[in-house]
């Protein structure tokens, strides 16, 4: 299942990346969300090692001054977060337009992707890196990780599959597994919204819940498969395609040895 | 019995080659050889040992095996005890079956047996006889100078059915027109009540949902109901409320001021079989249904783009309050979910209005 | 009694014996003293114990039903002990971690109850589903084999009726049970049930309204379902096993040609002790089969979907296998629907649901009848037919096989795009394509396959078999050699009834008079079309020919010893 996520085809996240910028850019000018430019606080280095790394990597789609051109997005205001996730996650720097950018290989060490990231939020204001106290989910409670189950069936299992093992889209695109992403990147993603997946801003889901989300989600896939093996884990269907190869197979197996007359004499 | 019957007519009416006979019947090994035999016998009887033993098993691990201790072994990553039990249990019963099926290949005797088949119909003697008794009894009943008897019990058969049939009629309130607007044809959505977003329950403001936002939202007087009543509720009220940047959608005339600023509220609830929808693309608008992958645009006012669903989700309009909250204009404008036979669906929001 | 002599001679010599009082004391012991209350030896004269049955694996197909039926009432028995079929909420409150403290049902609280805190509920709950999926199953399985090789034929059609009764009681079964946990999977499922019912033109919100006690989910459902699943149903399903057996008795068990098997007989193993042994260690393998699934096998981790809530769903929403192939007839439906007047008609659902669900149980009832008309076939037959020589039915019953499968696909579309990174409306519009074409393409495909074989039976009667050997001559030339087949194959290949289309009648008597018209035009076409394609198999003539006139040159050296043709 992880290794087949892998290599899915994904497609370039231009058109969600550029409404997100211009939200940003947007409500920027309109000062209904003045926030600080989070470079300001970065040295003045790490903008200069993140832009040297954009020009080699990113500007030949995202433009020189990530201002996007015909081959990609722009990059201005949508956040270091975004950064970290897209390249975190390998989707960035992406090897050829898709349907859906798949998660690769990390090629870039959390150093480079963070000047990269800084660099990018030195254009324009947008989420930053969260620290680990907004996402972990360490701390919660029995019931505060129960409400978390609830709240991710009724914001993300319609996607992503009832534990987060992922589900389809249309034409081709997919909600990807969850299994195996990191919690940092989880929220991330909530609060970007990478591709096609819808934000999840901070004042409808509050960290709180976002944590709650993650909290249960470890869990639930930390957990033993109480019954026993999964096989396949895609729920009845996987069930059924079983009980014909164990169940009939089998049992047609043993009727041939219980019908058959046994070894003769000559 | 059917001893007296008929045997099949002409059974080698279709035979080219003449029937040679049951084939020759030869020794098997466990008859040939005594040793053979014996090792099967030793084979049963080791095989029926095992079951006592596995069977003790399966009682130590039911008292010992802690419910929360589990296994670990490769794939298998399962509660211990659920195993255990099914390991043991099911190797004894298998066993019992694979040492009765060897007995019975391997020691009894295999000499095939013939069995002679009749025709399942009866002679024409019994034939006649039944239709006699029939006819006597058809006599002494004296329904042929009565005639009017045999109606008579048969019509009060049939209307005693009814009786039973209208029993029935309690099962569930008659959907009748004053009760379908009651209940399938409204939802608790109304004027002032305020969106809230679904399981933490935070009212909503515009400025809260960034572009491409999606929430799952529910009204707020869903709070004060409970238990069945809520449940009834819930599966009509839920909402998607989205917002999208309005200069990349459509927005029909008659629905201009059902959204705030590029926000707007659709119900969640499918047109087809009304499963909860909310896979949302926020790039294409596009919203699936995870059950049979009907696709709504909520960028043109939740028409239907692919797969069964025949009609537009209803859209609900939509302000902010006073205080900055979302709520609702009205209830919506059609009813939710699924289609019904008495559905008026005139008035749905079809392609090409405005 | 008003004419005691009928009764009489009924069973004369039944009742003309007196009982004997020292009778008992001869047989002896137990069989004595139960006989003298029963009078159960008399069924030795019926040869009961020593019932033939033929040997054959596909023979255990409807076994594995049965068994599997007896598993689901045990098991049954047991989860009734703790489940509590309630819609009430309470809060949960057991000892799964990542549900405490959410409001849920009581049939979704006392089913983790089950899976969590009863020891070996878990293993009996997993059995129980196994057990349900199985017996569907092997149902179909064994339906196919009764099918395929015509075991349906006269005498057997009550017995077909009472299989399709049995196999829309195992559907209604399995989908109650698949209800009544009430977790996120079965509330969506009674969701998909509550859409279809309200579909139905003109009765539809009426026939709801008394389903659900009102709307949509009410609180009396899964009580009511809870009835059908563990009384109405398995009452019924009880039933009709008994009467499909009884019948199975009665008219003994079919078999395959083969030498010394005619329509006149059974030939196989008395039932007791083989059949016994045999058929009772199959119930043990079965069984255990069923444990050890429930043991290593996980199935509906109810946990995992979480309660119902009708404002939640996941993807990979699916039902059991079973009901796969409506749902997918339901995904892959175009949306029509009409409105006329103030009323909605919902084709979308109701074609692919109701409809196509009675077509499929409707054809499969009349197929009996529709096939002895289309052969004019009155025999009684107990004898199979090899599937290749009734090639229509055959082709027939692989394109119905390929149709379902294609629904049974599109079923589980999601599945399949997120697995095989497939486009999940390219799947949706192939499989509308598919449902069409596939079957057709699989009906021409078996029935030349059929012939083909049918042809090959005949080379090998008329010729013999390759033997393998092949060998070079002293000018070069290569030719392999043929060996006569054995008597026993020969006949097992031919003794099979070919049926002639039929002709159309006249509809005219000798004298000119017209009179009613026993095959018609149109039934001779359908007849011509369901048998006409048949390779004739060797006459008598053409077997002397070919052993006479030395068209079995390698029969000569074949020195083996095996019977041969005369």
């Amino acid at each position: 299942m992880k290794l087949l996520t892998k290599f899915r085809r994904h497609s370039l996240a231009r058109p969600a990346l550029l409404i997100l910028a211009l939200v940003v850019v947007g409500l920027g000018y309109a000062g209904v969300n003045p926030q600080r430019s989070s470079a300001e606080t970065e040295t003045t280095q790490q903008v200069e090692q993140g832009k040297a790394l954009f020009d080699l990597t990113c500007s030949s789609c995202h433009g020189l001054g990530a201002e996007g051109t015909s081959q990609g997005p722009t990059l201005i205001g949508v956040g270091a977060a975004a950064v970290d996730f897209q390249m975190g996650t390998g989707r960035m720097p992406a090897a050829r337009r898709e349907a859906q950018l798949p998660v690769r290989e990390v090629n870039y060490s959390q150093e480079q992707i963070e000047a990269v990231a800084a660099y990018v939020a030195s254009l324009g204001a947008g989420p930053a890196i969260p620290s680990s106290e907004q996402y972990s989910p360490e701390g919660l409670s029995d019931d505060e990780i129960a409400r978390g189950g609830s709240l991710f069936r009724a914001n993300c299992s319609a996607c992503h599959g009832i534990t987060g093992g992922g589900g389809a889209m249309p034409n081709g695109k997919f909600a990807p597994s969850l299994v195996d992403t990191s919690s940092r990147h989880i929220y991330e993603a909530m609060r970007t919204g990478p591709q096609q997946m819808p934000t999840f801003s901070k004042d409808v889901m509050p960290d709180q819940s976002v944590r709650e989300i993650i909290g249960y989600l470890e869990d639930a896939n930390g957990q033993p498969n109480h019954g026993g093996l999964t096989m396949g884990d895609a729920g009845p269907v996987s069930e059924g395609l079983w009980v014909f190869i164990i169940g009939i197979g089998g049992l047609s197996v043993v009727a041939t040895w219980i019908a058959k007359k046994g070894a003769r004499a000559r | 019995m059917s001893h007296d019957n008929l045997p099949v007519k002409d059974p080698d009416l279709s035979h080219v080659v003449a029937d040679p006979g049951i084939e020759e019947h030869i020794e098997r090994f466990t008859d040939a050889d005594k040793g053979a035999g014996n090792r099967a016998y030793t084979a049963v009887l080791l095989m029926l040992a095992a079951v006592p033993v596995l069977a003790i098993a399966f009682v130590v691990i039911y008292f010992a095996v802690p419910r929360d201790a589990y296994i670990d072994f490769g794939w298998l990553h399962a509660s211990a005890m659920n195993v255990g039990l099914g390991a043991t249990g099911g190797l004894a019963v298998l066993l019992i079956g694979v040492a009765a099926i060897q007995w019975a290949r391997a020691l009894m005797g295999d000499h095939e047996s013939v069995e002679e088949r009749h025709s399942v119909a009866s002679n024409a003697d019994d034939r006649a006889l039944i239709a006699q008794q029939f006819a006597d009894g058809v006599e002494q009943s004296g329904v042929k100078r009565r005639p009017l008897l045999l109606g008579a019990i048969g019509g009060a058969l049939g209307f005693s059915v009814i009786p039973a049939v209208v029993l029935f009629a309690d099962m569930g309130p008659h959907p009748v027109k004053k009760v379908r607007r009651e209940t399938i044809e409204t939802t608790i959505w109304a004027e002032e009540v305020l969106l809230l977003n679904d399981v933490n329950w935070l009212p909503l403001r515009p400025e809260m949902l960034e572009v491409g936002q999606l929430v799952n939202a529910q009204p707020e007087t869903l709070l004060e109901l409970h238990g069945t009543e809520y449940m009834i509720e819930k599966a009509k009220s839920p909402i998607v409320v989205v917002r999208m940047d309005p200069e990349s959608i459509r927005i029909p005339e008659s629905r201009r001021d059902w959204q705030v600023s590029g926000i707007l509220a659709y119900s969640k609830i499918c047109t087809h079989v009304g499963c909860p929808i909310s896979l949302w693309e926020r790039q294409t608008h596009h919203l699936l249904c995870p059950c049979h992958q009907s696709t709504f645009d909520l960028g043109d006012s939740g028409l239907v783009v692919f797969g069964p669903a025949a009609r537009a989700l209803p859209q609900l309009p939509i302000r902010v309050n006073e205080d900055g909250y979302l709520v609702a204009q009205s209830d919506f404008t059609v009813p939710v979910g699924p289609s019904f036979f008495e559905r008026d669906s005139r008035n749905d929001f079809v392609k090409g209005d405005n | 009694m008003a004419r005691p002599t009928s009764v009489v001679d009924s069973s004369p010599d039944v009742e003309a014996r007196e009982a004997d009082s020292t009778n008992s004391s001869q047989t002896g012991g137990v069989l004595g003293w139960a006989d003298d209350r029963l009078g159960l030896a008399k069924l030795g004269r019926s040869g009961l114990l020593r019932k033939v049955f033929p040997d054959h694996w596909s023979f255990l197909l409807g076994e594995i039903a049965l068994y599997s039926f007896i598993v689901l009432l045990l098991t049954g028995v047991f989860l009734t002990i703790w489940f509590k079929p309630s819609m009430a909420e309470i809060e949960y409150d057991g000892s799964y971690q990542l549900l405490k403290g959410l409001p849920v049902s009581e049939a979704f609280a006392s089913t983790l109850n089950i899976s969590f805190d009863v020891r070996g509920g878990l293993l009996v709950r997993q059995i129980h589903h196994w057990a349900a999926l199985l017996f569907v199953a092997a149902a179909f399985v064994h339906m196919l084999r009764v099918f395929f090789t015509g075991a349906f034929r006269k005498p057997r059609e009550v017995n077909w009726l009472i299989g399709i009764g049995l196999m829309s009681m195992s559907l209604i079964a399995g989908f109650a049970g698949y209800s009544l946990p009430d977790d996120l999977l079965s509330g969506t499922g009674l969701r998909f049930v509550d859409g279809l019912i309200r579909s139905v033109p003109i009765i539809g919100t009426w026939a709801e309204f008394f389903v659900f006690g009102g709307e949509f989910p009410g609180s009396i459902l899964i009580p009511r379902l809870y009835m059908v699943h563990i009384l109405l149903v398995p009452g019924l399903l009880l039933g009709l096993v008994a009467a499909h057996l009884a019948l199975v008795f009665y008219y003994k068990h079919t078999q395959y040609p083969g030498p010394g098997r005619s329509d006149n007989n059974v030939v196989g193993y008395p039932l007791f002790p083989v059949y016994m042994a045999k058929a009772g260690g199959f119930f043990f393998i079965v069984f255990g089969f069923l444990v050890l699934m429930g043991g290593l096998f996980q199935i509906n981790p109810v946990w995992l979907y979480g309660p119902y809530d009708p404002a939640k769903v996941t993807a990979g929403s699916q039902p059991d296998w079973y009901m796969g192939w409506v749902e997918g007839a339901i995904r892959i439906m175009p949306n029509l629907e009409s409105h006329w007047g103030p009323t909605t008609w919902s084709w979308a659902i109701f074609l692919p649901g109701v409809g196509l669900m009675g077509l499929l149980f409707g054809a499969l009832a009349v197929w009996p009848f529709v096939e002895a008309w289309l052969t004019g076939d009155k025999r009684e037959h107990h004898v199979l037919d090899r599937p290749r020589n009734a090639p229509t039915r055959t082709a027939l019953g692989v394109a119905g096989i390929t149709c379902y499968a294609m629904f049974w696909l599109a079923g589980g579309n999601d599945i399949i795009a997120t697995r095989f990174h497939l486009s999940l409306n390219a799947i949706t519009v192939f499989m509308r394509v598919a449902v069409f074409v596939a079957p057709v393409i699989a009906f021409i495909v078996t029935k030349r396959i059929c012939l083909s074989l049918q042809r090959s039976d005949r080379e090998r009667t008329l010729h013999g078999s390759e033997d393998g050997v092949i060998v070079r001559s002293p000018e070069g030339g290569y030719s392999e050699a043929h060996v006569a087949l054995s008597q026993d194959e020969a006949f097992a290949l031919t003794q099979h009834l070919q049926h002639e289309p039929l002709a159309v009648s006249s509809d005219t008597d000798d004298a000119g008079v017209a009179k009613k018209q026993q095959v018609g035009r149109v039934r001779a076409a359908l007849s011509r079309w369901f048998l006409g394609a048949d390779v004739q198999k060797p006459t008598v003539r053409e077997i002397e020919h070919a052993d006479h006139h030395g068209e079995l040159p390698e029969v000569e050296s074949s020195d083996d010893g095996k019977p041969q043709l005369h």
